[in-house]
């Protein structure tokens, strides 16, 4: 499903942010210095950020107006993905019904999606319990569960080491295989872009660019870029 | 995990003891003083039982009434930004921080039997309001205690990570759902702990329960202790009572901190997180509904006593500018001190928490305690220790700012001691590696995460010390005359309108000094 | 010049270099500290004559400025104690503080005989329920009529107030073992009891009540210092318990001359006309040039009304067992 971004133009109170592109099916990484916008560029697609200008378009539907929980979207945070007082059951189950009223069926496919993410005997614990990569396998359950069209992931697994970084990445890239979802990825590691997004975006000086091939952009990267990879 | 535990720095830990030894002494001291002067064994009737019964009826139903409320208050205020948000925050800080009279007169302005509100009834052709009984009672504890409740709860809503709104906003949650998932949860957390402040804070009423109880069957505890200490000359009994009032104290402090969360003071209350879940009509309805109700039910008594002191304020004796002195100096030391002996206990009792959790937990029911205190048993208590042994004139300032600081330690420390627990548990094995120690280490990682905090309670130890008529005066020399003492001889010399004028300047100079101690430690931060 | 609180705290150190004037230090209640009280004119006046430094202590009020003496002991610093009233007599000689005074001056002007050895009396006043004529324009003339009415009442606790305690004794002198009875007819119209008077009569002017229990003298007060006439004190008909203040000689006191000065400056003209439009009461010596003019003949009882002495101990604990149960249920 693509999304279209029109003469977007988000204010905050100490920055703004431009964007005028189409994001295709398949991968696209979003890369580039802190604090240039990346995340805010996910907020707004997901809803939680209001544009002051432009339109945002969704296969097609306009849904700059259209609150969150309406858009075809699951948005991951870097952190605070679970409920700390909710058992990992639950805080999967609330990807089916958000009043955890669930069926026998609904019960069984929670438990799947658990077995999907490796966690299939920690539904009874709570994320405290949990090690930083399980919690996100757990928001990753959930996602797989929620089953919407774009998946978008805010650095979640910055905080993890590069095997199990590595091994999140292929389990994202297998989900978005098997749900032929859109993947949209926020990583300041250039590495992270190569292994599994087709395309990239670069998020700097107040804009968001027009998504380019990652082997191409990383190979020949523009002024912006390059001082970010500190090339 | 397992966090191999540092011993404890020498400094914190010697002025801990100390600060612990000194509330001990404080607290325990007065009591013994009265028993061993008394000359008589003390029975208690049964009028002094009944005393106690009420006492216990009445600081319940209060402190569960102002919880209730608070929470609808705190829950608009936390999802709704809107013109005048940052007053109405600071306008909760005003009733607690009120002179009980000026309280009472304000709201009497509004709900008494020629208030406001029964004019209103007379002019339709209803009967005028009688709150006096029960009723009157709750009102003013209401009025007293639900700002402060709902600035607690609004504390706990800023505590929930942005991330859990916008996950509650993606899975379509319903109010009812995020009520359920997100929003109970931190109540449950919260609330045990601002039940038994405000209990606490309601056992040793006294005006309010008298005057707006309607006689008698109002008596509390704290009158009971007055009546044996001035008009008996019962000492031991005012101490026996004094004691039963902190067996109580205890026994509710122990149950509650028992099932609570350290409830946390100040810092983090002008940021409003965007919501998704209140678009709807009803609930902006609802919610401005509320915020309207608790914004006129705080700030007419308020106006009125506004209004009641602006017409004899160029009337008033030039005494008037020694008093201001005299009130700004004793509120300015005892907050000293108050902040001085909370972070001395506060630091202690967090350098226990990692290695002997239970005596922590003991350490920090002591630091509350002084909030059940009888202010009349405390004055009258340290009187008798030290008349003997030196002139109580001389010692006035000292006397009175130790035992101001001592009443609101437990505010202080409840806003501290979940500030420091954060920053050991965030930064503390950091500073241990880089091997931070003592002063350095205050400064550089200390000082910044607690001054928010601590400007927040240094503002309320000010407030509630310049509003004190407890201690004052049994110990205030001649010619030294504080402003509640100026307000009280005013109003016994017939002269209400400039007694009037008297709290409004009273209630204006807390308010501020409250106000630029918050302001203070906010400055720099970003909130 | 008014010292600062830690000024005072210096001087009292230091205290020694300030000897030279002898110091008399005179206890009292607060109001007759206050700037509109006695208390200023009393200090300039009597300091003219004493070559001394006069000092006066508040202490709350009368019961409190007992209680204070009593845990100072024989420490206190209290040469004269100034303001305490007849229904704390009995109470207060009991502790053997004080020194008997050089006699009772001629011609007090009190409705009763005075001849206690040791308390001396300088103001009076009777106990009354004072209303505001323009809302309330029949007041009871009786206390049979009182409880026969509708007319709502604030009045102060027996157990923290001095009025408080004298309209305890004048109910139980006016019903003696009916009293518990009356206080259960009176009880509907009691809106509220006070911790102490300034509260009670601060309500009772913001209009929460049809009268309050205060002194005949109060409309006095309305009269000269506000120019306004609209309040009066009800009299009735059964006769009105009498407050008598009081003041005496601490024993033991290093100033027992300077006391005796103050004594007799106490029954002089002087502080006699002072206290009419400052205390607000009765002077216990008519002055030379007589009361005041707005001290109205209109509001004085017929009958005064009054508890011997050495009775009151054992009768205020009685009614005041009656008071509470008659209120409490």
């Amino acid at each position: 499903m693509d999304i279209k971004l029109e003469k977007l133009l988000i204010k905050q109170t100490d920055f703004s942010l431009r964007a005028d592109l189409t994001i295709k099916d398949g991968t696209t990484a979003i890369i580039g210095p802190s604090g240039g916008g990346k995340s805010t560029l996910l907020l707004a697609i997901a809803g939680f950020v209001a544009p002051s200008k432009g339109s945002i378009s969704i296969g097609g539907d306009v849904v700059t107006d259209t609150p969150p929980a309406q858009r075809p979207v699951t948005l991951l945070f870097q952190e605070n993905n679970l409920f700390p007082h909710l058992t990992v059951f639950q805080n999967t189950g609330l990807g089916v019904r958000p009043d955890l009223k669930l069926s026998k069926t609904q019960i069984d496919q929670v438990e799947d999606a658990l077995n999907k993410v490796g966690l299939a005997d920690m539904g009874s614990r709570h994320p405290s319990e949990l090690s930083g990569g399980q919690r996100q396998r757990v928001a990753l359950a959930r996602a797989l569960l929620r089953d919407r069209p774009i998946l978008m992931l805010d650095e979640p697994f910055a905080a993890l080491g590069p095997a199990l970084r590595h091994e999140m990445l292929d389990l994202v890239a297998r989900i978005r295989q098997e749900q032929d979802s859109t993947l949209l990825l926020v990583t300041h590691n250039p590495e992270d872009a190569l292994r599994i997004a087709e395309n990239t975006i670069l998020v700097a000086d107040g804009t968001a660019m027009t998504p380019q091939p990652t082997a191409a952009l990383l190979n020949n990267p523009p002024p912006a870029l390059a001082a970010y990879l500190g090339k | 995990m397992v966090i191999r535990p540092q011993s404890m720095n020498p400094v914190a830990r010697w002025s801990g003891l100390a600060a612990l030894l000194f509330v001990v002494l404080l607290v325990a001291g007065p009591l013994v003083a009265l028993w061993l002067r008394a000359s008589t064994p003390s029975i208690l009737t049964s009028s002094d039982w009944a005393a106690v019964r009420f006492t216990l009826f009445q600081a319940t139903l209060s402190a569960s009434l102002s919880v209730v409320l608070a929470i609808p208050v705190a829950r608009a205020l936390a999802r709704r930004s809107f013109h005048g948000r940052s007053i109405l925050v600071t306008l909760l800080g005003a009733p607690f921080l009120l002179p009980v009279i000026v309280a009472i007169f304000g709201l009497l302005a509004i709900w008494g039997r020629s208030g406001f509100v029964s004019q209103i009834l007379l002019s339709i052709g209803a009967e005028r309001l009688n709150i006096y009984g029960l009723s009157g009672v709750l009102l003013a504890h209401v009025f007293f205690n639900l700002p402060l409740v709902t600035r607690l709860i609004l504390q706990g809503w800023t505590r929930i990570p942005v991330e859990h709104f916008r996950l509650s906003a993606q899975l379509g949650m319903s109010p009812k759902d995020l009520f359920l998932r997100l929003e109970l949860p931190m109540l449950r957390s919260i609330l045990p702990g601002a039940f038994l402040l405000v209990f606490l804070l309601c056992v040793t009423s006294f005006a309010v329960a008298l005057t707006l109880g309607g006689g008698p069957k109002a008596t509390t505890v704290e009158l009971a202790i007055y009546q044996a200490l001035r008009f008996e000359f019962d000492l031991g009994k005012a101490a026996y009572l004094a004691l039963i009032q902190f067996v109580i104290c205890t026994i509710i402090a122990v149950w509650s901190l028992r099932i609570a969360v350290p409830v946390a003071f100040g810092g983090g209350l002008s940021g409003v997180v965007q919501r998704w879940d209140v678009s709807s009509k009803l609930l902006l309805w609802q919610d401005s509904a509320v915020l309207l109700a608790v914004a006129g039910f705080l700030g007419a008594p308020l106006i009125a006593v506004l209004g009641r002191g602006l017409p004899a304020l160029s009337n008033l004796p030039a005494s008037i500018w020694t008093a201001i002195l005299n009130s700004l100096t004793v509120a300015l030391f005892s907050a000293a001190l108050s902040v001085l002996l909370a972070l001395a206990l506060a630091g202690f009792i967090d350098g226990l928490k990692s290695r002997r959790p239970k005596v922590s937990f003991v350490v920090e029911g002591v630091g509350l305690l002084t909030l059940a205190a009888s202010p009349f048993v405390l004055g009258t208590g340290l009187f008798i220790i030290i008349h003997p042994i030196a002139d109580p004139f001389a010692l006035a300032l000292p006397i009175t700012a130790l035992v101001n600081a001592a009443i609101s330690l437990p505010l202080a420390l409840r806003a501290l001691l979940p500030a420091l627990q954060h920053n050991r548990l965030a930064y503390g094995q950091l500073s241990d590696s880089l091997d931070m120690q003592g002063w350095s280490r205050f400064r550089l990682t200390t000082w910044p995460t607690i001054r928010k905090p601590l400007g927040f309670s240094t503002g309320l130890a000010a407030a509630l010390s310049m509003g004190d008529l407890g201690v004052i005066t049994l110990f205030a020399p001649p010619d030294v005359e504080t402003l509640p003492l100026i307000m009280y001889r005013l109003m016994g010399a017939y002269r209400m309108d400039e007694a009037a004028s008297v709290a409004l300047i009273l209630v204006a100079l807390t308010l501020t000094l409250f106000w630029l101690f918050d302001r203070g430690g906010r400055l720099g931060h970003q909130t | 010049m008014k010292r600062s609180l830690l000024a005072a705290a210096l001087v009292t150190f230091g205290g020694a270099t300030w000897a030279e004037t002898p110091t008399l230090t005179v206890y009292t209640y607060d109001s007759f500290v206050s700037d509109w009280g006695p208390g200023p004119a009393v200090e300039a006046a009597f300091e003219e004559t004493c070559g001394c430094d006069l000092v006066f202590v508040g202490a709350g009020d009368g019961a409190a400025l007992l209680a204070r003496l009593k845990l100072e002991g024989a420490r206190t610093k209290a040469d004269v104690v100034l303001g305490l009233d007849t229904s704390l007599i009995a109470n207060a000689k009991a502790t053997e503080m004080f020194a008997p005074h050089n006699g009772i001056p001629a011609g007090l002007d009190l409705p009763i005989e005075w001849s206690d050895d040791v308390f001396l009396p300088y103001d009076w006043g009777y106990f009354a329920f004072v209303y505001d004529k323009t809302l309330l324009p029949n007041p009871p003339a009786s206390f049979t009529a009182l409880l026969d009415s509708d007319v709502s009442i604030i009045i102060q606790d027996p157990r923290s107030s001095t009025p408080g305690l004298g309209l305890l004794l004048w109910v139980k002198e006016v019903y003696g073992d009916d009293a518990a009875k009356a206080w259960e007819t009176l009880s509907p119209r009691i809106i509220t009891v006070t911790k102490g008077w300034s509260e009670a009569y601060g309500m009772f002017l913001e209009n929460e009540a049809d009268m309050v229990l205060s002194y005949t003298t109060s409309p006095a007060y309305h009269l000269i210092a506000e120019e306004d006439d609209t309040k009066a004190a009800a009299i009735f008909d059964e006769g009105h318990y009498m407050q008598i203040e009081v003041a005496a000689k601490v024993a033991g006191s290093k100033q027992e001359q300077l006391a005796d000065a103050f004594f007799d400056f106490m029954m002089s003209d002087t502080f006699q006309s002072i206290i009419p439009t400052t205390n607000w009461m009765y002077p216990a010596i008519l002055p030379s040039d007589g009361l005041p003019e707005g001290f109205i003949a209109e509001s004085t009882p017929q009958k005064a009304l009054l508890i011997a002495i050495d009775d009151v101990e054992a009768i205020r604990e009685e009614a005041l067992a009656e008071w509470l149960s008659a209120l409490s249920q």
